[in-house]
């Protein structure tokens, strides 16, 4: 269990999360109020009213305007602040600062892509500067998904048919989780990634060195690199269980049988069509369900996550 | 009238004999007995899918099922038991039941069209169970677009089944308007009926004008994917958010068709089992009116993060605190009843204070969700989750069985149990917050629902839910246990085990046929505990 953060809410780490945290508990202490207000009222009339023998006749009283005009309005006030309250910080949620550096995100089943201005993309890791209001252009592939930051006190819809915007402002370096919250099929729960934020200059090297080139790698640990970082490992095991794709443990030189009858020899060019046109040979006993990577990965990085697979012997 | 004369008069029950005389029915506590019989058992599988699922999530990572399964599991528990059991429970059960006998009538005004009602519920089952058989359903209860169109699994049959009740559920309101309209008692006018009736009442009103839109959102769907008809598919140029808005204008409504007749309940236990007048009868009459006129006006605030405009996501924010206050001024009403009354705690009045207890935790947790800023962070997690079932199962289902033992009597000529009684309500008490209570602390740490697999710090909180829904399942088995127990065992009831004041405890136990020897006339109101001196007849 996660220590840190207070006993309700997680560590806050962007701009607007003590504003959020400030009314929840604000809404926590009036609700524990109540609560204790209605319990201990209904223990003391249990008690002191409880039955003793015979019911006889009993207090005809069924009305106390003071009363009645007193837990009406009460309340009404301070719902109404609430309101007004929440509403305030929902406004600056979805007002995004001008000078926001815009990273446009794609979900898809189940990854996230993440596509920066200098022309980087990441899947599964958004890697942002602390301290610079980060605008997201975001929209979805297939179904509905939604980008959901707990630390930040971030949530918003992912659309196939529209962009949706939300915008966050990390105020400390660290990895914090992403995580997919609107149901979106077999694996919505592991569409899983991380917000990794940054100091200024490591964010500029990090552009500049461009992430996912594999410098200094042999090509197998680069594609064990990607394997893990474009979220192969959402469908495709390396142990020899299956998943919602097979398992890439054994698979090369074999043959495979597939949906729409025959076979085909698990060659580089079979890897290499099934990453850039996954729905041309399926897999016997598998779903049409993985999506191209053409434009997500390089030929280099393709070349590297065959090398990858190749090395899994059975 | 004393309990020999209970034990030799014709009760409903036993008159007409045989099967046939059962399936053809019309009257309105047979085809409540029917309901029920349905109602408890979707209640039974709707749980034991609950079950399986809390048993998955003990550990992260597969364990009992597969993701495919599971996701199956969370769609028929939510299925199951909105469509099945809440929403007919206790309206077309308890309320089919008690309603012509609290009017002083001898059924409801269109005994056909009831039966009809029970026939449809019984092929909308049907079709929910095919559904099951052919491969079940993983889109979540609330079938969102474009998912619900893509999906392999057979949407089809399952949102037909939903289509198919809610034509029960309309039939029902209608008959129960007019029932309440023109059935009443001499003498017995509109703030001499029971708050039950009101709430019924005000229940059928919105089950009249909010499920034709159901309807017609699930027919839409059934059309998208079996003729392509590009309403809701981006693909073809549809809109999903659309279908958000439609399925939201009936669901939030029929949240308070859950709700509405669970309070009623309450109104009827408190009183009865404080004996004592009811606290603002008329605020709380209005209050389920001024529920149902609000609960058509809320619905985006499902959707507070799906981009809808922000001036959209203010209005909605606003209305939704406007409809809690009714909700709070009902539990005030019912606290200021139980003052200076005389309390008794049998077993129907430990479930209403268990409602009073749960559903204020269910209500104070509303406000949560209503903040616009606090949603963000909270909406579609485990906060929502146990919101959500803190006001279902700690308001609804505990009114619901609170009904049940209230009326169980009546309906049986049978007493069950009062000790076992009264274990099994501290077990499902207990066990319901050590399952639900833990699923807020998830939420508000950054669980999301509907998670086949989780991130290792939630297990904690995970496990400890598991071990509570163990406590509420064997709350409940005990509980079926006593209640069939006492249908062949129990000891006769006599007319008015409670020393209740409304037309049902008149007659004996169970009603003869048409309820009433002579229509009754009415000459006190339904909770003057201060003028009449009224005895209990066990």
């Amino acid at each position: 269990m996660d220590t840190t953060g207070t006993l309700f809410m997680p560590p806050g780490q962007s701009t607007l999360s003590g504003e959020v945290d400030s009314l929840f508990y604000f809404i926590f202490y009036m609700s524990v109020f109540f609560f204790v207000l209605i319990v201990a009222g209904t223990i003391i009339f249990v008690y002191r009213y409880r039955r003793r023998g015979k019911a006889g006749l009993t207090s005809g009283v069924s009305h106390n305007t003071t009363l009645e005009v007193t837990w009406t309005v009460i309340p009404l006030i301070l719902v109404l602040i609430i309101f007004v309250w929440g509403f305030k910080t929902y406004m600056r949620m979805n007002v995004v600062p001008k000078d926001a550096i815009e990273i446009k995100v794609t979900g898809q089943k189940w990854f996230w892509s993440f596509d920066y201005p200098e022309g980087a993309t990441t899947v599964n890791e958004l890697v942002v500067p602390v301290d610079k209001p980060i605008k997201l252009l975001m929209s979805s592939k297939d179904v509905i998904h939604s980008f959901f930051v707990p630390a930040f006190r971030m949530k918003m819809d992912v659309l196939p048919n529209r962009y949706t915007i939300t915008w966050f402002e990390a105020i400390g370096a660290g990895n914090y989780d992403l995580l997919c919250a609107e149901y979106c099929g077999k694996g919505h729960s592991e569409m899983l990634g991380k917000v990794k934020v940054v100091s200024d200059r490591e964010y500029a090297e990090w552009l500049e060195k461009g992430p996912g080139t594999g410098e200094g790698l042999n090509p197998v640990d680069f594609g064990a690199q990607l394997y893990k970082s474009k979220a192969c490992f959402t469908c495709h095991s390396v142990d020899g269980t299956p998943n919602i794709g097979p398992s890439f443990k054994g698979v090369y030189g074999h043959k495979a049988s597939l949906e729409k009858g025959g076979e085909t020899a698990v060659d580089e060019n079979y890897l290499r069509e099934s990453i850039l046109d996954p729905q041309a040979k399926i897999v016997a006993g598998y779903q049409p369900v993985m999506p191209t990577y053409q434009g997500v990965l390089k030929d280099k990085q393709i070349d590297a996550l065959i090398a990858y697979i190749k090395s899994l012997k059975e | 009238m004393n309990n020999n004369e209970t034990a030799n008069s014709i009760s409903f029950l036993s008159e007409p004999k045989g099967l046939k005389s059962w399936l053809f029915t019309l009257d309105h506590k047979r085809i409540g007995i029917l309901y029920l019989g349905g109602i408890m058992f979707s209640f039974i599988l709707g749980g034991v899918f609950a079950m399986l699922i809390r048993l998955e999530l003990l550990r992260p990572g597969p364990d009992l099922v597969s993701a495919d399964t599971y996701n199956q599991l969370f769609t028929l528990h939510g299925a199951v038991m909105i469509f099945l059991f809440i929403i007919p429970g206790v309206p077309a059960a308890l309320g089919n039941f008690v309603l012509p006998l609290m009017l002083g009538a001898k059924d409801v005004a269109f005994p056909r069209l009831n039966l009809a009602s029970w026939y449809i519920y019984v092929v909308g089952a049907a079709f929910a169970l095919y559904s099951l058989h052919s491969g079940a359903v993983d889109t979540g209860w609330t079938f969102y677009t474009p998912y619900s169109v893509q999906t392999q699994t057979s949407v089809v049959s399952m949102t037909l089944a939903a289509f198919i009740l809610g034509f029960s559920s309309i039939f029902t309101g209608l008959n129960f308007i007019v029932t309440i309209h023109k059935l009443r008692a001499p003498g017995q006018t509109w703030f001499k009926l029971p708050l039950f009736v009101w709430a019924l009442y005000a229940t059928a009103i919105i089950q009249v004008l909010a499920t034709p839109v159901l309807g017609i959102t699930l027919l839409l769907l059934i059309l998208e994917r079996l003729f392509g008809i590009g309403i809701f598919d981006p693909a073809m140029g549809g809109d999903p958010v659309l279908y958000q808005h439609f399925f939201w204008f009936y669901s939030h409504p029929a949240v308070y068709i859950m709700i509405l007749p669970g309070m009623g309940i309450i109104s009827e236990l408190i009183s009865v089992f404080s004996h004592k007048k009811i606290f603002g009868y008329k605020a709380i009459a209005f209050s389920s009116f001024g529920i149902a006129l609000v609960s058509f006006l809320v619905w985006g605030h499902h959707m507070f993060v799906s981009g809808q405009s922000e001036i959209a996501a203010m209005i909605f924010s606003f209305l939704t605190f406007l409809v809690g206050i009714p909700s709070g001024i009902k539990v005030f009403n019912w606290l200021s009843t139980m003052y200076k009354g005389s309390i008794s705690l049998e077993t129907p009045m430990l479930y209403a204070l268990s409602f009073l207890v749960l559903f204020t935790i269910g209500g104070l947790t509303g406000i949560f969700l209503g903040a616009l800023s606090v949603d963000v962070h909270l909406h579609d997690t485990y906060f929502v989750v146990a919101h959500f079932h803190y006001v279902m199962m700690g308001g609804t289902v505990m009114a619901f069985l609170g009904g049940l033992h209230y009326w169980w009597p009546k309906m049986f000529g049978k007493l069950y149990s009062s000790l076992w009684s009264k274990i099994s309500v501290a077990l499902i008490f207990i066990g319901f917050n050590v399952t639900f209570f833990s699923q807020f602390i998830l939420g508000t740490k950054g669980m999301p629902r509907r998670y086949y697999n989780y991130l290792d710090q939630f297990q904690p909180l995970h496990a400890f839910s598991t071990v509570g829904s163990w406590i509420l399942g064997l709350g409940f088995l005990i509980m079926f246990v006593y209640l069939i127990h006492s249908l062949f065992r129990g000891r006769r009831s006599g007319p008015n085990p409670w020393g209740a004041l409304t037309f049902e405890w008149t007659t004996p136990s169970p009603p003869p046929t048409y309820n009433f020897k002579e229509t009754p006339r009415l000459t006190h109101g339904p909770y003057d505990f201060d003028k009449i001196a009224v005895e209990e007849t066990k």
